[in-house]
């Protein structure tokens, strides 16, 4: 949670990609990176709307596989705790 | 194909500078795009019948290859490989090739007539929005939605008809491993083409929009979506479990270095049986005249000296076939992905590092896929630390002359093994090392993101690893052919004058004694006498050819004995001496292959001029040290 407080207020409760447990599966809101990057991250499924769940981590816990759109994408936390989800 | 210092430069420099002739009388162009590891190059093989790098993770094609497709009863069509795209927008050098292609900017080559999109079958959704943006280039176009069989397999379907009513463009279920389905592709290059039909497209540059437009097409064309791959999850619970996860992958390693030295062993006996006795049988039957000295003392015990290796480097391309195919390789990124942070790249780099462990030439080709420039300079800069495999028959040389064959960890993995597995690992650390330095000097730059696409994992077919062997044995006969056999015959003329009586001088005296007596004081410091000294002169050609070479001086030797180079080096050397010149070939850049790619792909003589300069530099100094300590 440590991360949201950097976010400010608005991050306070938003839970971010990085927060999510093995397995949990959570819907995608938005993408807080450089334009260029977050397309690209876009173009491979992390789209608002779309389900996104979190499955193994390399051994040392970084970076992560995440499950999006049928594909398995490889993601580093730094990158994960920038991509926003959906209040249920 | 691409393993190998020939095909890297020879055939990837745009073979087809060929200017295409006026339009009306000119072969049809048709470009193979779609997104990455999606069967593009499988298919072009296919229709081909050339043998393009398959492999199974994202990246593997990162220039275009041309190809002509023979139709019966029809005219030729000219096909054009692409790397994979994810979008028509580029960011890496890879991705740029397509675009410059699909947009005909690419020096040499016209605007391609037609596309072929090839897709992943079981992942249509996610790749549509890839089809929107390339009909809006409004060529004649054909869709293929390959891997059939996956897609089946794994209970997914869907409608072509009504998805090509959607599109307004044909549309064909394929599967380019098996040949299901490719006559349809046939059909469509010979077939009159028709622009595709005005269908709605989504506004290209708002991705949402795109996709919501790919989620109707496909609902619309009554796809179902595969069940997710069972297998593949199962086995990422083993490669990638914290515990599990590390042990197999030493374990196979361990095995690889253990196969790699026994197991090759008969087979390279038996090769050197058949090269000894035939270079026997010569002997008997010809008259000694010069002739035969050329042919027994220079190119017998010269070339096959190096192709007593083969059997051990088809092994080693076995392996990383094996490795490539399957898909663990993208695991493998990941798991290195924290230890190339240290060193200031991400892991995507290690894809590149990785298959310089069969040969730096098509590594550095691959590291286009590199988004940053000063990662992929920093990747290109220390791809030649690692072990490459022309530096297996030098390791393999020495380590057998020095090191005795011992148990070392448990019953499995022996000294000679472990010795050999420390080279390796000596390699990858100089590189790390050396992009940690460049990282934080003259390459600083932001920390780049890691996004990498895990593939699903994939049993690799008998058919393609033994193609790549087959065409790997070409390579390797081919350089021995010509290289190390060129080297040889030279080096066996500098032996062979100035002739006394007619005969060749004692080798001290001869043109190659006395040059690599010249460069002695140089090399002494390091623990090597100058017949070393002339394998080193003759390995800036290419690394193995040392052992040819050494092979030719020792040929020449009166007193040579049965045992061969390895007895013969061992009185030459001392273990410090030994050890130091296996440091020496770790470190320094002897391979020119590697230097005019580097060349090539960073456009100017700099920066392979610097490393050129610092892995000699490196590889003098560390060598100095290690005689000093154990010589
Ligand atoms: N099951 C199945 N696998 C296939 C089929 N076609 C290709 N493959 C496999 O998919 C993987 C990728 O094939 P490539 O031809 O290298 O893919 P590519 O699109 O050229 O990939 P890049 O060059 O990286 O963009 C390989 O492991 C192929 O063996 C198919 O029809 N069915
Ligand atoms: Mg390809």
């Amino acid at each position: 949670m440590q991360l949201s407080v950097k976010d400010g207020a608005a991050g306070l409760s938003a839970r971010t990609l990085a927060d999510l447990r093995d397995n949990e599966e959570a819907m995608l809101d938005h993408i807080e990176l450089p334009s260029d990057f977050a397309l690209r991250l876009m173009e491979l499924g992390f789209l608002p709307g779309h389900a996104v769940a979190a499955a193994h981590t390399a051994p040392g816990g970084d970076p992560r596989v995440f499950r999006v759109d049928g594909g398995e994408i490889a993601l580093r936390r730094e990158t994960a705790r920038h991509i926003f989800l959906r209040k249920h | 194909m691409s393993d190998c210092h020939d095909c890297g430069i020879a055939k990837t420099a745009p073979a087809l500078g060929v200017v295409p002739p006026p339009k009306a009388t000119v072969q049809r162009l048709v470009a193979i795009v779609g997104p990455p590891n999606s069967g593009k190059s499988t298919l072009f093989n296919r229709l081909t019948g050339l043998r393009q790098k398959v492999a199974n993770f994202p990246g593997v094609t990162v220039e275009h290859h041309l190809g002509k497709a023979h139709l019966p009863g029809h005219h030729d069509v000219d096909l054009i490989d692409l790397p994979g795209v994810y979008s028509l927008q580029p960011r890496s050098e890879d991705e740029r090739v397509t675009f410059d292609v699909l947009n005909g900017k690419k020096a040499g080559l016209r605007a391609p007539d037609a596309v072929v999109v090839v897709l992943d079958s079981t992942n249509l959704s996610r790749h549509l929005p890839l089809v929107a943006s390339i009909l809006s280039l409004r060529l004649p176009t054909f869709v293929v939605l390959n891997m059939a069989d996956d897609l089946r397999q794994r209970g997914g379907s869907v409608d072509v008809e009504s998805l090509a009513n959607e599109l307004g463009v044909p549309v064909a279920l394929i599967s380019a491993n098996t040949g299901e389905g490719v006559s349809s592709v046939l059909r469509f290059l010979t077939g009159g083409i028709a622009i595709p039909k005005p269908v709605e497209l989504p506004v290209l540059n708002d991705l949402p929009a795109c996709r919501q437009w790919a989620r109707r097409v496909s609902d619309e064309s009554g796809y179902n979506r595969p069940a997710p791959p069972v297998w593949t999850r199962r086995l990422d619970g083993i490669f990638l479990h914290p515990v599990w996860g590390p042990l197999v992958f030493l374990l196979v390693v361990g095995a690889v270095f253990q196969t790699i030295f026994t197991g090759a062993r008969p087979l390279m006996e038996a090769v050197q049986a058949g090269i000894g006795n035939s270079g026997q049988w010569l002997r008997g039957v010809m008259p000694d005249n010069v002739l035969r000295s050329l042919l027994i003392d220079g190119i017998w015990s010269g070339v096959g000296a190096v192709i007593v290796f083969l059997p051990q480097i088809l092994l080693l391309f076995l392996f990383i076939a094996v490795l490539e195919d399957s898909g663990y390789l993208a695991r493998a990124a990941l798991i290195a992905d924290r230890t190339m942070a240290r060193a200031g790249l991400q892991g995507k780099s290690f894809i590149p590092l990785l298959s310089a462990y069969a040969c730096a030439v098509p590594a550095i080709m691959a590291t286009r896929t590199i988004e940053s420039k000063r990662d992929r300079i920093a990747t290109i800069l220390v791809a030649p630390f690692m072990t490459c495999s022309a530096r297996l028959p030098v390791y393999t040389l020495i380590i057998a002359a020095f090191v005795p064959d011992k148990p070392f960890i448990g019953p499995f993995v022996y000294t000679r093994a472990a010795a050999m597995m420390g080279l390796y690992v000596l390699g990858f650390a100089a590189a790390v090392f050396t992009a940690r330095v460049l990282k934080s000097s003259i390459l600083k730059s932001e920390r780049t993101p890691f996004v990498l696409e895990m593939p699903a994992y994939r049993m690799p077919t008998w058919n393609s690893i033994g193609l790549r062997l087959l065409d790997r044995t070409k390579a390797f006969l081919k350089r021995a052919g010509t290289v190390i056999l060129g080297v040889s015959v030279i080096l066996w003329v500098l032996c062979s004058v100035p002739m006394v009586d007619g005969h060749a001088p004692p080798i001290e005296q001869s043109l190659a004694g006395t040059l690599g007596r010249t460069i002695e004081p140089l090399i002494k410091p390091l623990g090597f006498n100058w017949k070393i000294g002339i394998g080193l002169i003759t390995s800036l050609a290419a690394r193995e050819v040392i052992v040819g070479t050494l092979g030719t001086i020792y040929g020449m030797e009166p007193d040579r004995d049965a045992a061969g180079l390895q007895a013969a080096l061992h009185r030459d050397l001392t273990f410090g001496g030994a050890l130091a010149l296996l440091v020496f070939f770790a470190f320094s850049m002897q391979c020119m292959s590697t230097l005019a790619v580097v060349r090539r792909e960073t456009g100017g003589w700099k920066w392979p001029a610097i490393q050129f300069t610092y892995m000699g530099v490196m590889a003098y100094i560390c060598s100095f040290v290690v005689n000093r300590i154990w010589g």
